[in-house]
């Protein structure tokens, strides 16, 4: 890209028309900023579905409906069975608290049906069916819950917000390409005159194509730095948000291979305008005289 | 439109074109200097055939040929020294090389000091003096011009003719349209094409089979 950008004073001047003028640079800081918002957001989205995925792949619940005398029974069950790496039962004041932030002062009231609940964690490759079975068979009320299963919803709508996301880089890329396409040949209709004297006098298609790839690089270089940096500047005040942001995602951030991805984004989105911007003109002096 | 164009243009030759208007000469040039190829019939250049030469081919053919147009179709935002170096950086010329060449060019024809002026601060005898000056800076096997002389005084019309015969006395090709009957009787030893509702008059044959042509050129559309 130096070569492309680096070139004699006097090749600079032939089109007349300095870098950076017109609207090419500003459509494309829009879609640079566009699509480094939306990378983060699908990056940090998978980030916090393979969190969540970890997190509940080996954990399981048993749920006894109202307070349950074999509930101890029932822990040293589980804790001694060779396939269970980590086993708590919840106690039932954890449970009233967790749901008072939903019901308020109702929670405490001794109406209200508090399920017995213990947690455990298997073996990886372990299955739960002989476990689950010697757990029904001292408290045939017991349900054993696989927390994957409850969350498999939700981990499935996080995976399906990542497909969008990437979607939307694509489309954002291809609007990207698009605009480029149109500057290019409005800039072959500016400068029709100037490119007949250059034919007439004996340039080639490639040296015209070069005039125009090279403008159109830096209006694409400095477009997409500008709205990468501006994108970079909101991404930052929302990480200043993080506490709040991890409590929402369970902790889920960019990691330092994430940032690298989105900084290399401006550089690629520079490149495919310049190739578009190329390829157009090109295709436009083919079918010139 | 041209129609039964049979003709060889004799190297090292000096030819004006003729014609009431609308007769072809401006499209005859035009495939003269590759601007746009003939619908039927071939064209010969430089000892090629290039009615179907593929197209990445013809720039390499057009820098062998200097192209004087009647509006000068100079770039208005370069100066005239850059102007006048065109040619010389689209061949790849070094530009050390590239200023001494040019700066020789402009005091050839009289523009030593207006090197740096902008084609718009310039007069019309000067903007033909830098177009001609970029047709003829990389000594082209071939100069075709027209009507060189129709926006400039008859002391110019001169001076640019003296140009053009010093050009072709150094082995240049020379084409000039022109409508000036002055002009051609003042240049002796050039040879006669006339064009009529696009076809050539040549009662002699002379033009299309002219003694001693060493490198032949046809036109036919």
């Amino acid at each position: 890209m130096t070569g492309l950008l680096i070139v004699p004073a006097a090749d600079r001047r032939l089109l007349g028309v300095p870098p950076l003028s017109g609207p090419t640079p500003w459509v494309i800081a829009i879609m640079s900023f566009s699509i480094l918002i939306i990378a983060a957001a699908g990056l940090a989205l998978a980030n916090t579905a393979g969190l969540f995925a970890r997190s509940v792949e080996a954990r399981y619940s048993i749920e006894v409906p109202g307070a349950s005398a074999r509930l101890p029974q029932l822990l040293k069950l589980v804790q001694s069975s060779p396939d269970v790496t980590n086993a708590d039962a919840v106690p039932e004041q954890a449970m009233r608290d967790t749901l008072r932030r939903w019901l308020g002062p109702l929670a405490d009231s001794r109406d209200l049906p508090v399920p017995a609940l213990i947690n455990f964690d298997l073996r990886p490759g372990a299955g739960a069916a002989r476990l689950t079975r010697q757990i029904q068979s001292i408290e045939p009320a017991a349900v054993v819950q696989a927390h994957r299963d409850t969350v498999g919803p939700m981990l499935k709508s996080l995976r399906a917000l990542q497909w969008i996301a990437l979607s939307l880089v694509l489309l954002l890329a291809g609007a990207a390409s698009a605009a480029i396409v149109l500057a290019a040949r409005a800039a072959l209709d500016t400068h029709r005159s100037t490119i007949e004297i250059l034919h007439g006098i004996g340039a080639t298609d490639r040296q015209i194509t070069s005039l125009f790839q090279r403008k159109i690089a830096i209006d694409a270089l400095a477009g997409s730095i500008a709205g990468a940096t501006a994108g970079g500047l909101v991404l930052a005040v929302l990480a200043a948000g993080s506490a709040f942001l991890g409590q929402m995602t369970g902790g889920a951030t960019l990691g330092w291979s994430d940032i690298v991805l989105l900084m290399i984004l401006p550089f690629a989105l520079t490149a495919l305008a310049t190739i578009v911007a190329r390829s157009a003109v090109l295709a436009r002096l083919g079918r010139s005289a | 439109m041209l129609r039964d164009l049979d003709f060889r243009l004799t190297g090292g030759g000096f030819y004006f074109l003729t014609g009431p208007s609308g007769a072809g000469k401006t499209s005859l040039l035009r495939l003269l200097y590759l601007a746009q190829r003939p619908t039927r019939g071939r064209i010969r250049l430089f000892d090629e055939e290039l009615t179907e030469a593929p197209r990445d081919s013809l720039p390499y053919f057009r820098r062998r040929i200097g192209v004087v147009f009647q509006d000068f179709r100079l770039l208005r935002h370069l100066s005239a020294f850059d102007n006048i170096a065109l040619p010389l950086r689209i061949a790849g010329v070094g530009e050390s090389e590239i200023d001494g060449s040019v700066r020789e060019m402009l005091d050839w024809v009289g523009l030593g000091d207006r090197a740096s002026a902008r084609p718009a601060t310039l007069s019309g005898g000067e903007q033909q003096r830098v177009a001609i000056a970029r047709a003829v800076i990389n000594r082209p096997e071939l100069l075709v011009a027209d009507e060189p002389t129709g926006n400039v005084d008859s002391d110019m019309a001169k001076r640019l003719m003296h140009l053009f015969s010093s050009l072709n006395q150094l082995g240049t090709t020379v084409v000039v349209a022109t409508h000036d009957i002055g002009l051609i009787s003042a240049t002796p030893g050039a040879q006669l094409i006339r064009l009529e509702n696009g076809t050539m008059v040549d009662p002699t044959g002379s033009l299309r089979n002219p003694p001693g042509a060493a490198s032949p050129r046809r036109g036919q559309r």
